[in-house]
């Protein structure tokens, strides 16, 4: 039962937001409760784990291929309360205000939709109820979307649902070739019936489908067009939830699926995906610095530090692994901080545009030193979050002798730093552009604008004071995905039923 | 019969992603629709075609003496979803012509005011 409170206490705070009187300060307070309770079920399924190992729900009580399970190991729990925590620093903006036009039309639902999909994603053991979950989480965003009505705003959103729409095709035609082959859809017994139903020729289409699939969701060269495209245009609130989480749930299910699936570490998908990822990290970080809006460099970054999630994948070592998810924890909450800081300047300025921005330091020297943080983390500057996951990807790199593309993954780290440097000079350094001196326009920041970046600011601090710990955690979460056995046995028994064909 | 299925499958696929490469955004619309259908009819033939053999278990019958329910629950939720997405991205559609008063996308970038 446990497992399924990260869904299901969604689904009721969504239904609850829907039949409650539409005042807004019940329904913020509600969504906001909503997801803290949430926080706690995901929180109490990591502890369980840590403690007893692979966790696993049979929903109807069928046995174990037969029905949808929910799964969670370590990776799962540690990403639900991920989502959780970015869950509850997102409802919490809603108190400094929601535009009255998107509240009316179900803004705070459509976030725990959001939530619920993708917490779905993150525990399912099922791949057709992964492509369900994707689904439920796209149709959430495709909505908050495109609450709009600006042209810029329809453009986005459109490019947005089109392109997630094509990934959803190429996911569905891939699980449908998988379930011709193998008979089954459970992700454990699809594991075990690994060794019969290997053919290498049908095995690399389906796994460059699976690859298409994901890394559209995931934004990996050159499939990640969409992303920037759109990222800059909803309010920072949703911003923040689209890409502290999405993305995420692309490269989330990118692992799941490839160590469960394909557990051939020499296929030729591993050197593709080498590849793309590195080519990802250059072209991202590339497109940030020719870019000359606060969001859209973010956008840039987000897709460019996607390449450090999926280049442990692609080398298949336990320690590259770790590192990955490790660099997933950390980009997920700095990533959604960042868009959550653009928020603050939306609010002082009304735009993200650098050419508008500037002067804030003099304005606001606190919410300055507080944005230092997170931008300084994501471009891995010691001692803070960023540093502690780019060492964790890079030297397993170095171990392993791919020396061209620890160089890479550096000098892209470089390329971050002047960035991340440019982000906040323009910001926040130079002096304010005239027009905004001269209007004397300065709304202030309350405690809810300020407060969410403040919680997510003091996770980065936490997440690198104890980044020993945590990156243990992360090792485990890499082990247990490699080894496969083990995740087959704790869903199946041993030698429990095989799905009959 | 399987191979009739796969060449209508592989003419979906063909004329779904044809249209979603053209500029109009009703054809990109319709693409999608086809695209889905595409999958679906791939989701049928992938998983084996039987004939004339439902899938109700009846006292003494055998599973090979059935046709294999999954794979039409899958095309069941599948066609669900697909007509939610349709009817989504019709509605966009339909905002998107109403503040751009065009069909075109390229007319709808942020640059063409």
């Amino acid at each position: 039962m446990l497992l399924a409170l990260p869904i299901l206490l969604p689904l009721a705070t969504a239904i609850l937001l829907h039949l409650l009187p539409q005042r807004s300060r019940l329904l913020r307070v509600v969504g906001f409760g909503g997801s803290l309770s949430v926080l706690v079920a995901a929180v109490w399924i990591f502890v369980r784990v840590q403690r007893s190992g692979i966790q696993v729900l049979e929903i109807a009580s069928w046995p174990a291929p037969f029905d949808i399970t929910l799964v969670a190991d370590v990776f799962s729990a540690v990403m639900v309360v991920m989502v959780s925590v970015i869950g509850v620093a997102v409802t919490a903006t809603a108190f400094a205000g929601v535009d009255p036009r998107r509240e009316a039309v179900g803004y705070h639902p459509l976030i725990q939709v959001v939530l619920m999909g993708v917490a779905g994603a993150f525990l399912t053991g099922d791949i057709f109820n992964l492509y369900v979950w994707f689904e439920v989480m796209l149709i959430g965003s495709f909505v908050l979307m495109s609450l709009h009505r600006t042209r810029a705003q329809l453009h986005a959103a459109f490019t947005y649902v089109g392109l997630n729409l094509l990934a959803s095709a190429f996911l569905l035609t891939a699980i449908g070739l998988l379930y011709g082959q193998a008979g089954t859809l459970n992700l454990a017994d699809l594991a075990r019936a690994w060794p019969e139903r290997h053919t290498p020729g049908l095995d690399a289409a389906l796994s460059m489908l699976f690859l298409t699939a994901f890394g559209i969701k995931a934004g990996l060269f050159p499939l990640f067009f969409w992303l920037p495209a759109s990222y800059h245009t909803p309010p920072a609130a949703v911003g923040a939830l689209l890409a502290g989480l999405l993305t995420k749930v692309g490269v989330y299910a990118m692992i799941r699926v490839f160590t469960l699936l394909f557990p051939n570490p020499h296929a030729i998908v591993y050197t593709v995906l080498l590849v793309l990822s590195a080519v990802t990290m250059v072209v991202g970080l590339l497109g940030a610095l020719a870019q000359h809006d606060f969001r859209r460099v973010l956008s840039f970054n987000l897709v460019g530090h996607i390449g450090f999630t999926t280049i442990g994948l692609a080398l298949w070592t336990p320690a590259a692994l770790g590192g990955s998810i490790l660099y997933v924890l950390h980009h997920m909450l700095v990533i959604s901080t960042l868009y959550l800081v653009s928020g603050l300047f939306l609010r002082q300025r009304r735009t993200t545009e650098l050419g508008a921005l500037g002067g804030l330091y003099r304005s606001q020297p606190a919410v300055a030193c507080l944005a230092l943080i997170p931008l300084f983390s994501l471009a891995g500057i010691p001692p803070l979050s960023g540093f502690v996951a780019k060492v964790a990807v890079v030297a397993p790199m170095i171990g392993s002798g791919h020396y061209l593309l620890a160089a890479v993954a550096l000098c892209v780290s470089l390329l971050t730093v002047l960035s991340m440097a440019r982000l906040w000079e323009e910001s926040f350094w130079k002096p304010a552009a005239m027009s905004v001196s001269s209007s004397g326009f300065r709304p202030r920041l309350g405690v809810a604008m300020v407060g969410p970046v403040v919680f997510l600011v003091s996770l980065t601090i936490a997440l690198s004071a104890f980044a020993g710990p945590i990156s243990r955690v992360t090792a485990r979460a890499a082990e247990q995905l490699l080894d496969r056995n083990a995740y087959v046995v704790a869903v199946l028994g041993q030698g429990g039923p095989r799905a009959a064909r | 019969m399987e191979l009739l299925l796969a060449i209508i499958a592989g003419a979906l696929y063909a004329s779904g992603l044809y249209l979603m490469l053209r500029r109009r955004l009703a054809q990109l619309i319709i693409g999608l629709g086809l695209l889905s259908h595409g999958s679906n009819i791939l989701i049928l033939s992938a998983a084996g075609v039987t004939r004339a053999k439902p899938p109700l278990m009846t006292v003494g019958m055998t599973a090979d003496q059935l046709a294999d329910p999954v794979p039409q629950s899958l095309i069941l939720t599948a066609i669900v979803i697909g007509f939610g997405v349709l009817a989504f991205s019709l509605v966009l559609a339909h905002r998107v012509h109403q503040s751009v008063a065009s069909d075109d996308i390229d007319m709808m970038g942020p640059d063409r005011a």
